[in-house]
């Protein structure tokens, strides 16, 4: 049971995104569709999972002084190694990810989880714990890219990261009432706030309930 | 005139962090007083300038003869550790007070996508040195002035009356938004 309480924290009561609110920047940049936000929580979600576990393992022998650089080092090599993997096998994703891909090494997240969690704990924990982180920032990615995809563009759409021809769904609700700022840069953050908004808000019901009670 | 273009296009037009959104962390967690922000984008205009010099010599005269172009991104994240590590060390010896009020954020400086976002960015787009170090400069001043406009904004907001649910990162994010719909307006004059 607490092995899954491990997994299960990062979902929801440390979500990466929406409570911790680290690696905002990737968050922002790439939930323009959900094709993009499914790519890039699949890259993220894998190199979490791969740094989690070599630091765990190394843990003991790196310096403590040192550990920062040493654990970036890592980091950067197991980025350079999903980027060139996405650029040889998913090409139109690889293009749309654009720079967000090799900015992986500085997102806060892996770096965070790595200082905070494998540096401390055994490998089978660290590893869940990134499952749990990842799945978490893909969570928070979907609903992101969900909302500014649907008020952007009236329709949701979804292709296979894999493949950018094989459609696997595209619903148009309502093109023609669009709000196209919704897919800038303005509205990612406008998006982000309201929906920051609605949590703390169901928070707070939460808390003045509890008052009552 | 075509470097001035592109020094007015990265500061305004193209602004880092409202329309690239970079360095979104340091904007969310250190913009509460204008003196922090000031220093905070001093200190990032030094390390964003030297770093965007450096790694485009040893991309070009360093990785690219030797043909492991792929080791990039390892190389360059080691320069911007080692040049914030050099920053973090000059402002403890000169100014302890601001190197204080910095605190987490000062070494924070190279998990800023702004700085290996820049590096990256000029080998992407191709530029040649000179292009590099207008980049450089141009980049960190459009986050300089962001980050203390922002700072002054939310000094305002704390004595507003936010609705409950939107206190905090949510209104700050709005706020965000809002300047970046401010910086559209000015795209065409690039």
């Amino acid at each position: 049971m607490k092995k899954f309480d491990i997994f299960k924290k990062g979902i929801f009561a440390e979500n990466p995104i929406f409570v911790l609110q680290l690696g905002l920047c990737s968050a922002l940049a790439i939930t323009t569709s959900l094709t993009n936000a499914v790519g890039m929580g699949i890259a993220v979600i894998c190199v979490l999972i791969m740094s989690n576990t070599i630091i765990s393992l190394l843990r003991k022998i790196i310096p403590n002084e040192i550990r920062i650089p040493v654990y970036i080092v890592i980091i950067a090599t197991l980025v350079k190694c999903v980027q060139m993997i996405m650029n040889a096998y998913t090409p139109e994703l690889y293009d749309s990810l654009g720079v967000s891909i090799p900015l992986i090494v500085v997102n806060c997240i892996i770096l965070g989880r790595a200082e905070a969690f494998a540096s401390k704990n055994g490998v089978l924990d660290s590893i869940l714990d990134a499952l749990g982180m990842g799945v978490g920032y893909l969570f928070a990615v979907l609903v992101i890219s969900f909302v500014r995809q649907l008020i952007g563009t009236g329709g949701i759409s979804l292709y296979n990261p894999l493949d950018a021809t094989q459609v696997i769904f595209n619903i148009e609700l309502f093109p023609d009432y669009a709000i196209g700022i919704f897919t800038q840069s303005a509205g990612a953050f406008i998006a982000l706030g309201c929906i920051l908004a609605f949590i703390q808000y169901l928070k707070v019901r939460k808390a003045k309930k509890a008052s009552v009670k | 005139m075509e470097l001035i273009g592109l020094f007015v296009s990265l500061t305004f037009v193209n602004n880092v962090v409202l329309s690239k959104f970079y360095a979104i962390c340091p904007l969310m967690g250190l913009s509460k007083k204008p003196q922090n922000a000031l220093n905070m984008g001093l200190a990032v205009t030094f390390v964003i300038f030297v770093a965007s010099i450096v790694t485009y010599f040893i991309y070009y005269y360093v990785l690219v003869p030797l043909e492991i172009t792929y080791l990039d991104l390892i190389t360059f994240i080691l320069v911007i550790a080692s040049l914030v590590q050099f920053v973090e060390m000059f402002l403890k010896k000169t100014s302890p007070e601001i190197y204080k009020s910095m605190g987490v954020y000062l070494p924070l400086i190279t998990t800023n996508c702004a700085v290996l976002g820049v590096a990256l960015d000029n080998i992407s787009a191709g530029y040649t040195l000179i292009e590099a170090a207008v980049a450089g400069l141009a980049v960190p001043i459009g986050f300089a002035i962001v980050i203390y406009v922002f700072a002054t904004i939310r000094e305002r907001l704390d004595i507003a009356d936010v609705p409950e649910s939107f206190e905090g990162a949510p209104i700050a994010l709005i706020t965000a938004g809002i300047m970046a719909c401010a910086i559209m307006g000015i795209a065409g004059i690039v």
